[in-house]
């Protein structure tokens, strides 16, 4: 499922929102969305609460259908694609972590980390688990290996959700407030942690947040204002061309 | 189908509180299911064993003597008086091609010609009316199994020898090797030795009920060679009336089953199997409901948790079977526990309910094929139930799931 060379990984192109569309009650969340993701970029997305960051990264995460407009993901448009197909591309290709780290209660950090896997193929190998303790080592929770996520502290939870995020080997990751609620230093750490993924690994990276230090960290930043972007997309300082 | 066992399993777990409600749940009414099946099954066969137990499935009678008129002129007004006739013994015409016809009949296991009808048995100045039934013993055994019923002397009807339930013994005062008399009628009677006595199981039988060889019988009812009665016993009882009618059709015999015979009783253990009926039904239907309301609330609960698996690529169809699995694992786990229970019941209540003799009422057990049988319908329930939950966690949108 890899496209062409200098295909972007994402395009949109005049996305559209409506929610309760055809009653008195319509209103439009994203008013023409045109933007694109390359390979490996690691963008942000900033804006003032309610401008459409999240329906926007819910759209490109194929979680929630658009009312019009293009989306190609790796060069195929997904706007005539079953549920199937949507929730195949989301295991395959889309890794998630959210503000509330989101994980499964029941069960393990390993286990978390690859619910991908076990998704997929119904039953975890011993390379499976192998993978998941080396990722989980990575992000720095080698102890933490068969720990509920309860007897984690919340910036564990987040690395869970990162490690998870990247197991299936997806190329873009979305993070909605990765670092929502998590103290400074704590947010650096997993900031630091995407970003290197990002580097070591070339997983592209849509990161939602309402931090201008860590959006400032970004290749690039896109700011969403009253669902459409400020200014069109902007290079974050020091980004490479 | 791992993920869905795999997920179905630990949410389970995770709801430790609310699982162990559910579980209890099914595993209470799934007893009171079982228990009552197998109840009413050995009731049932209890009533049916003793009512059957010393009556043939079918039998074929000498038909009623009818009083003819002797003039029957078309179209002319006769004027006349009919009278029914007194009954007296008559033999079943060639009882012997009667026995033939109904032994090659498929279904039926025995057959046996006997002779039977009205008489007192006494001694001293103890009289007793009875029913003296000529039997050829081998064959009227298979009917009867009288040997096993046996509880004192022998199991013997050679000429001037007789069998005689307990009731009548003590009535009269006679042991095994004492003679009673036998009389029919003003004239004919019979002086003959006690070889035996039985215990139908039913005191008014073991009161009224005298066995003699056939023979014997013949002569006391004056119908030497004859036979009143054929006997037969089917293999599967409730065909009787079924065999009873195509034996009919084959050779115009007349004959009766034991279900035409006992109507009432068969319709005492229909009305009985219908209300079992309904407590199963109800039963079943009210642990659905229990099952059905707990995963509804386990999806509600787990919103979150459905949108993160949605959003991690499991599908409708994944979710859905994840929670038809919970349904199937609680109709399961709950109705071994609700079998065992039920056996702890049936146990309890063979050994502790008693009738006013202090014996056993009846004797119940769990057939093998209801010990598998209910598991199997409760796990198919318990998806059932599962149905409407499982599709309202896969309908749930992931985005919205996530949100809240």
């Amino acid at each position: 499922m890899t496209a062409a060379p200098g295909t972007p990984l994402l395009r949109l192109r005049d996305v559209r929102k409506t929610y309760n569309a055809g009653t008195a009650v319509a209103t439009e969340v994203l008013h023409g969305i045109d933007l694109e993701v390359a390979e490996g970029e690691f963008v942000a997305l900033i804006g003032p609460s309610g401008s459409g960051k999240s329906t926007l990264l819910n759209i490109i995460g194929l979680l929630e259908p658009m009312s019009s407009g293009e989306y190609l993901l790796q060069g195929q448009s997904v706007a005539q694609l079953s549920d199937a197909e949507l929730t195949q591309r989301r295991g395959r290709l889309l890794g998630f972590v959210f503000q509330f780290h989101h994980l499964l209660p029941a069960f393990s950090a390993l286990e978390n980390v690859l619910m991908p896997q076990l998704i997929e193929r119904g039953r975890l190998s011993a390379g499976d688990r192998a993978h998941g303790q080396a990722l989980l080592a990575k992000v720095g929770l080698a102890a933490a290996v068969h720990k509920k996520p309860s007897e984690l502290s919340g910036g564990m939870q987040q690395r869970v959700a990162i490690a998870r995020s990247l197991s299936f080997g997806c190329p873009l990751v979305l993070a909605d407030e990765p670092t929502g609620n998590l103290d400074t230093q704590t947010a650096d750490e997993v900031f630091a942690l995407m970003r290197r993924f990002n580097a070591d690994d070339g997983v592209a990276f849509v990161v939602v947040t309402h931090d201008p230090r860590l959006a400032a960290r970004c290749d690039r930043v896109i700011e969403l204002v009253d669902g459409r972007i400020a200014g069109g997309p902007t290079p974050a300082p020091g980004a490479p061309p | 189908m791992g993920f869905a066992v795999t997920v179905a399993l630990r949410f389970l777990r995770e709801g430790r509180f609310q699982s162990l409600l559910i579980l209890v749940g099914v595993a209470a009414g799934v007893a009171v299911v079982t228990y009552i099946s197998a109840l009413i099954e050995g009731l049932q066969g209890n009533t049916i064993r003793r009512t059957l137990g010393t009556q043939a499935h079918l039998t074929v009678k000498a038909p009623d003597e009818a009083s003819r008129p002797s003039l029957d002129a078309a179209g002319a007004v006769v004027l006349r008086e009919r009278q029914p006739r007194a009954q007296r013994p008559r033999a079943v015409d060639q009882w012997q091609a009667v026995e033939r016809e109904l032994a090659r009949t498929p279904g039926v296991t025995a057959v046996t010609a006997i002779v039977t009808g009205s008489a007192l048995a006494v001694r001293g100045e103890a009289a007793r009316s009875i029913a003296l039934f000529g039997i050829e013993l081998e064959g009227f055994d298979r009917i009867v199994s009288l040997r096993e019923r046996m509880v004192a002397g022998q199991a013997r009807v050679d000429p001037g020898e007789v069998l005689i339930g307990t009731q009548l013994a003590a009535d009269l005062g006679v042991g095994v090797g004492e003679r009673i008399v036998l009389r029919i009628g003003p004239a004919a009677s019979d002086t003959v030795k006690v070889s035996g006595l039985f215990d139908l199981g039913v005191r008014d039988l073991n009161r009224r009920t005298v066995y003699a060889s056939r023979t014997a019988a013949q002569n006391l009812f004056g119908l030497p060679g004859g036979a009143t009665h054929v006997y037969a016993t089917v293999d599967d009882l409730f065909a009787a009336e079924r065999i009873a009618a195509a034996v009919r059709q084959r050779s115009g015999l007349e004959l009766e089953s034991w279900m035409e015979s006992n109507a009432q009783l068969l319709s005492a253990l229909n009305a009985q199997s219908i209300s079992t009926g309904l407590i199963r039904g109800f039963t079943a239907a009210v642990v659905m409901l229990g099952i059905a309301s707990v995963l509804v609330v386990s999806v509600v609960q787990k919103r979150k948790e459905i949108g993160i698996l949605r959003a991690m690529g499991a599908t409708r169809s994944q979710m859905t079977q994840v929670f038809l699995v919970q349904g199937a694992v609680v109709g399961l786990a709950g109705s071994m526990v609700g079998v065992a229970l039920a056996r702890l019941l049936l146990w309890g209540f063979s050994n502790f309910v008693r009738g006013s003799d202090g014996q056993p009422l009846f004797v119940v057990g769990m057939t093998l094929e209801l010990a598998l049988t209910v598991p199997l319908a409760a796990t198919l329930a318990g998806v059932l139930a599962a149905v409407a939950p499982a599709r309202r966690a896969a309908s749930l949108d992931p985005a919205q799931a996530i949100r809240t």
